[in-house]
């Protein structure tokens, strides 16, 4: 199988940019990233197609190896629907994150926060336990101990 | 005309169903009608499909008559069978649970009418993932389930959900990214994306393209049954949708990523070239996963890291490969999915009970609550693995597969498996310690609802005294059932009554993921049922 260089080439560069900005914290910088990607990806089945060829519409003098293969082609085409569904969508749980926060950016996890600030001392656990040593009580109840009154 | 030739049912009324559902927005109760209705059907279905696949057969349809390797195929055979019941069973179960909350809240008009059609589109997707039988179609399966599933976990829209949803769905689409990257780079190989084509033409590859193939599609799978290092988005993510919304997910989701990694284990790579790689990722996650649990103070969160953890002890069984470990990894599966779908239902439950599911804010709910005590103390005691039920059932088996002529590797990850299973019980115990046994008032954050609650309860049982010592249950079971309908107690407790029946009839069900494993291990009853030649 023969193989396009450039297309290579450019599939890297797509995939390598759309991965740079898929790691920022801004989200319209995510979404830009999540299309480079889909778009490096699309490139990629394409060339995994192979060589080039008659567009595959049946003729019936045409030879079976001078088309290109369709399947690929068939591939791009449900992965590009799909990433159009999921770019909407994204755009829209932007949007939204943007009215209720006014900030285009992720904001840190408080459970995280709050696991990551705990001590190890954990009161319900470490804390010593109160022990009764003995058996008498006052009037009211209160344990009486020796030496005390 | 074969009964199984319906498979594509299993997709397509779902599909219907949510159209259905959708266009029958304005009327809540025939939208929930459609709902369940569809699911029922889908159900019987399947239990169908399952008892015709029971004595180990397989069965490939060619959609639209188009013979494989150049159509799609869907493969119902033992093992998708059994994953396609048991996903219908908990969605069912969660559906209801779902349905009775609404039907307690008062469901307003809106954007939450939008739950019932994205639920059965999730389950269309859940459905095809599992009868695909080509790399391609299960991309599209994940990618239904996973765009539902965003829609789902961002339900209401709220700020807290919003951002979890962020990181969720950029997590996904990454996974997703991988995953088609692995089938362009597998098409330019081998020039097939159908599974039993490639179990054949995989082999003919150089070691160095194979191994390139099968790590690729192994991180794709990973991130998506959140494997240790790549399984850091769960916990995040889950705990903040609402109640039924994450015991679907949990079960659902990350089991359909551990089929794919079971499948392209037995079915593309056989070799077991990675084992010893995945050997070390299980133990990490196992471990890591419930270190992690237990540093969490909220009840759904805890839940979500013991997931993570125990998705551990599915990739173990793989790792170990051989058919006695993975009829225990099938059999593991499905304990995992209904025992965990059942404990964050009864989280929420908690949640609704007392206000909260942060355990530092609760207390004396064994007294307040009977009935929730025992719904939690079952699933949880068999989570953490204590015999006889289903999770010491299929821990065993496990343990017992690896321990079989096992290297210095398995070994550690066999002590691995056995802390985190103590671990697990532990923070199963703290939780029902915290929860069910302290006094509300003794709580670091007390509810002083709960406190009032709790000393009305002690009063009554006072006021009862020798004669009538059933008058503080009678009173705290009146509080129950004002705060959680029945729907949602039953749909809880019929989730743990099946977790029960996996475990009386832990036998036969055995036995049949002894007989799938075989198959799957065999590979040769998959390959030649779908390829003419």
């Amino acid at each position: 199988m023969s193989v396009n260089i450039t297309f290579l080439v450019v599939t890297g560069v797509l995939l390598a940019a759309g991965f740079y900005l898929v790691l920022e914290r801004t989200l319209t910088r995510v979404l830009l990233g999540i299309m480079l990607l889909g778009n490096g990806i699309n490139l990629l089945i394409l060339t995994s197609g192979g060589r080039k060829g008659a567009a595959p519409l049946f003729k019936p003098d045409a030879a079976a190896d001078s088309y290109s293969d369709p399947l690929p082609q068939a591939l791009i085409l449900t992965a590009i629907v799909i990433t159009f569904a999921v770019t909407a969508f994204l755009l829209a749980m932007i949007y939204r994150s943007w009215t209720l926060t006014s900030a285009d950016e992720l904001t840190d996890d408080t459970e995280d926060i709050k696991v990551s600030q705990k001590t190890a001392y954990d009161e319900e656990e470490d804390s010593p336990v109160a022990e009764d040593t003995t058996e008498f009580v006052d009037e009211e109840g209160r344990p009486v101990r020796e030496g005390e009154e | 005309m074969n009964f199984l030739d319906l498979a594509p049912l299993a997709v397509v009324l779902p599909i219907f169903g949510a159209g259905a559902a959708f266009l029958a927005r304005r009327q809540v109760r025939l939208q929930r009608l459609i709902t369940i209705g569809i699911l029922c059907l889908t159900l019987v279905l399947e239990a169908g499909m399952l008892a015709a696949v029971w004595g180990g057969e397989s069965y490939a349809i060619h959609i639209g008559g188009w013979e494989s390797p150049f159509g799609i195929a869907l493969m119902v055979d033992g093992f998708s069978a059994f994953m396609l019941l048991v996903s219908t069973v908990v969605s069912l179960a969660v559906l209801l649970f779902a349905t009775s909350q609404g039907l307690a809240d008062g469901d307003e008009p809106g954007p939450v009418s939008i739950f019932h059609p994205a639920y059965l589109i999730l389950l269309a997707g859940v459905s095809n993932a599992f009868l695909a039988a080509d790399l391609f179609n299960l991309y599209v399966g994940f990618e239904i389930l996973l765009t539902a599933s965003y829609v789902l976990l961002t339900l209401g829209g709220t700020a807290e959900r919003i951002r979890a949803g962020t990181t969720y769905v950029v997590v996904s689409v990454v996974s997703s990214v991988i995953f088609l990257m692995a089938i362009a780079m597998t098409y330019a190989a081998t020039g097939t994306v159908n599974m039993a084509d490639l179990a054949v033409k995989l082999p003919e590859l150089g070691q160095g393209p194979q191994l390139i193939l099968h790590v690729l599609l192994l991180i794709a799978f990973g991130i998506k049954a959140a494997v240790f290092p790549l399984s850091l988005w769960l916990p995040d993510s889950y705990p903040t949708a609402p109640a039924p919304v994450t015991a679907v997910f949990a079960g659902l989701l990350t089991k359909v990523g551990v089929y794919a990694i079971v499948r392209t284990e037995t079915l593309l790579f056989p070799g077991g070239s990675v084992n010893a790689g995945l050997l070390v990722v299980a133990a990490l996650t196992m471990v890591i996963g419930i270190l992690g649990a237990l540093a969490q103070t909220d009840f759904k969160r805890m839940l979500s890291f013991t997931l993570t953890s125990h998705i551990g002890y599915l990739i173990f069984g793989v790792a170990v490969g051989g058919p006695l470990a993975i009829a225990a990894t099938i059999y593991y599966v499905g304990h995992h999915i209904i025992v965990q779908t059942s404990l964050f239902m009864v989280a929420g439950l908690i949640e609704r009970r007392a206000g909260s599911s942060n355990v530092t804010r609760l207390g004396s709910l064994a007294k307040l609550s009977p009935a929730l005590a025992l719904l939690f103390f079952i699933p949880a005691i068999n989570l953490g693995g204590i015999p006889p039920f289903s999770g010491f059932l299929g821990k065993f088996g496990l343990l017992h597969a690896a321990a079989q002529d096992a290297d210095p590797l398995t070994w550690v990850v066999i002590g691995a498996g056995l802390l985190t299973s103590l671990l697990t019980l532990m923070a199963i115990i703290r939780v029902w310690a915290r929860v069910f046994w302290r006094r509300a008032a003794d709580a670091e954050v007390p509810n002083q609802d709960l406190v009032a609650e709790a000393t009305q309860v002690a009063d009554e049982t006072l006021a009862g005294g020798a004669q009538n010592p059933r008058l503080g249950l009678k009173l705290a079971k009146q509080l129950e059932a004002d705060s959680l309908p029945w729907g949602m107690r039953y749909a809880t407790g019929s989730l743990v009554l099946a977790g029960i029946a996996l475990t009386v009839f832990a036998g036969p069900i055995f036995e049949f993921c002894e007989r799938v494993a075989a198959e799957l291990i065999a590979r040769e009853p998959y390959i030649s049922s779908i390829l003419p030649f």
